[in-house]
């Protein structure tokens, strides 16, 4: 499985590391304790194309958003986690 | 029922072996149960099994998408093993020991549970040490633990590369009693013991959603053969349990990802029980067809495909090799990867999921396998009576955002570092 970093070009998944679903964001500090564990434990997990966080470790050491689809491996997109608006 | 015995098979030897009965009836389904339990794994139906055989409860029927165990059952590297750290894991493990211990005869099945014991390598005085606690955390508990030096590994295993000088091999906690399992053998004598008590074995069925009534209670299953009716309802499907789950509006603290295995050629018996490397992701027995059967670490990242990639394959070689120079020129006949839900803290689910009529067994991650019996004897006993086994008391769905983890590895919530 390749990543094509934007910096760095096309190289093998494990310059990465994995983080995970990029979709959870941090809910406000007074959003209640139900929010936090939502958002700490749950995940969708889904069977199909979701954004993951990948973190170029032996790269540029960029946060990446990579779209892929769990049941292929298939990369759809890769964008600096910095230029996904949220 | 066919009992099978030495005279069964003679007879039947004598008969040109025309007169043996299928092992299950493959089940027409009924339009309703008691009890419906989805995923046709090593878990489903042991759970069916202990629901007809110590609860008589019989009106069940276990619903799998494809062919039984066809999942992670007919996947794993087929340890078995009570050697966890934990209060939360180690009543459960070792009561599915002492339940594997005794199940060839309760099924009349010949499982080949060979228990040739699990080792497991130290290579530094502070992992010797961190053995040492998880050794007497076992023996608290009234499970078996040894703490070897090196020479009691040099006589259990004399080929192991012990004067490496990256990672010597300085000892090892060993399990005696743990050891392997044919897993397809335990998939089938559950479906057997559990079609000859009344459950009906439902293949190529797939679960498509929950049908539910006005107050949300659970009233069956939509399937690709049609809606059967139930009023309890046991999901137990491994990596898919996000799926299933999501029919009926949960999420979960799950992650589903890639685990790989490897069986190499058949080699004369030269691995004499399952040893594992300390410093390395690396684990390995001998099947008793001669295959080397080994793997290491998950891929990492989430996946549903049911394969991964190289580079964990070099690093599982890279460590086999390490450990274990001889088995260098053995080829690699097969490799293959399952789907592990990892879950936030590396621990199973067994509880009540928090829709009424729905029950929840999940979140196994790689270790799924050698709690088959206790997987299904603990969750038989929460559909029949409503309340968790002693045993499996702490596999709470509530316990992540009450704070009561059960994290053997100390990693926090992050499923691929479990």
């Amino acid at each position: 499985m390749r990543i094509d970093c934007p910096f760095c070009g096309s190289r093998d998944a494990s310059e990465f590391t994995y983080r995970g679903d990029a979709r959870p964001m941090r809910p406000s500090a007074d959003a209640g304790e139900q929010a936090f564990a939502d958002y700490v434990y749950l995940r969708d997990n889904v069977a199909g194309v979701m954004d993951e966080h990948w973190y170029h470790a032996q790269g540029c050491r960029n946060w990446l958003v990579v779209t892929r689809d769990t049941r292929t491996h298939v990369i759809s997109a890769v964008r600096l986690a910095r230029e996904v608006r949220r | 029922m066919m009992r099978y015995s030495i005279f069964s098979l003679a007879a039947n030897a004598l008969n040109g072996h025309r007169r043996w009965q299928a092992t299950w009836r493959d089940a027409t389904p009924a339009s309703e149960y008691d009890v419906v339990i989805v995923g046709g794994g090593g878990h489903g139906l042991a759970t069916a099994y202990y629901l007809a055989s110590v609860h008589g409860i019989n009106r069940v029927a276990v619903l799998e998408k494809n062919w039984i165990g066809g999942g992670n059952a007919g996947r794993n590297t087929t340890i078995i093993r009570s050697n966890y750290g934990l209060g939360g894991n180690l009543p459960f493990y070792e009561w599915s020991m002492t339940l594997w211990e005794g199940l060839e005869q309760a099924l009349n099945y010949n499982a080949m549970v060979s228990q040739r014991g699990v080792l497991n390598l130290c290579h530094s005085d502070a992992q010797r040490d961190a053995y040492a606690r998880r050794g007497n955390a076992m023996r608290l508990h009234g499970v078996d633990a040894e703490l070897l030096d090196e020479q009691g590994v040099r006589r259990m295993a004399p080929f192991l590369n012990f004067d490496q000088a990256r990672f010597p091999i300085k000892g090892g906690l060993l399990q005696r009693r743990g050891g392997t399992a044919r897993h397809d053998a335990v998939v089938w004598g559950y479906a057997r013991g559990a079609s000859d008590r009344g459950v009906d074995i439902i293949q190529n069925c797939e679960v498509t959603g929950f049908t539910r009534a006005a107050d949300g209670r659970i009233t069956g299953v939509e399937t690709t053969r049609g809606h059967i009716g139930a009023g309890k309802i046991g999901i137990a499907v491994a990596g898919n349990s996000s799926r299933v789950a999501a029919m009926a509006g949960l999420r979960l603290p799950i992650e589903s990802h890639v685990l790989q295995a490897f069986v190499s050629e058949a080699i004369k018996p030269v691995i004499p029980g399952v040893i594992t490397f300390g410093a390395g992701h690396f684990y390995i027995s001998q099947s008793d067809k001669g295959g080397l059967v080994f793997g290491g670490d998950i891929d990492g990242y989430n996946s549903y495909a049911q394969r991964g990639n190289l580079p964990v394959v070099e690093d599982v070689c890279e460590g086999g090799m390490a450990l274990m120079p001889m088995i260098g020129r053995a080829r690699l006949l097969r490799s293959w990867g399952g789907i592990m839900d990892m879950t936030m803290d590396g621990s199973p689910i067994i509880d009540v999921a928090p829709v009424p009529g729905l029950y929840l067994n999940a979140g196994w991650c790689y270790g799924g396998f050698k709690a088959t019996p206790a997987s299904g004897w603990c969750f038989a006993h929460l559909i029949a009576t409503g309340q968790p086994h002693e045993t499996a008391a702490a596999y709470r769905l509530d316990r992540f955002a009450a704070g009561r983890l059960i994290d053997e590895k100390g990693q926090g919530a992050q499923p691929n570092l479990h």
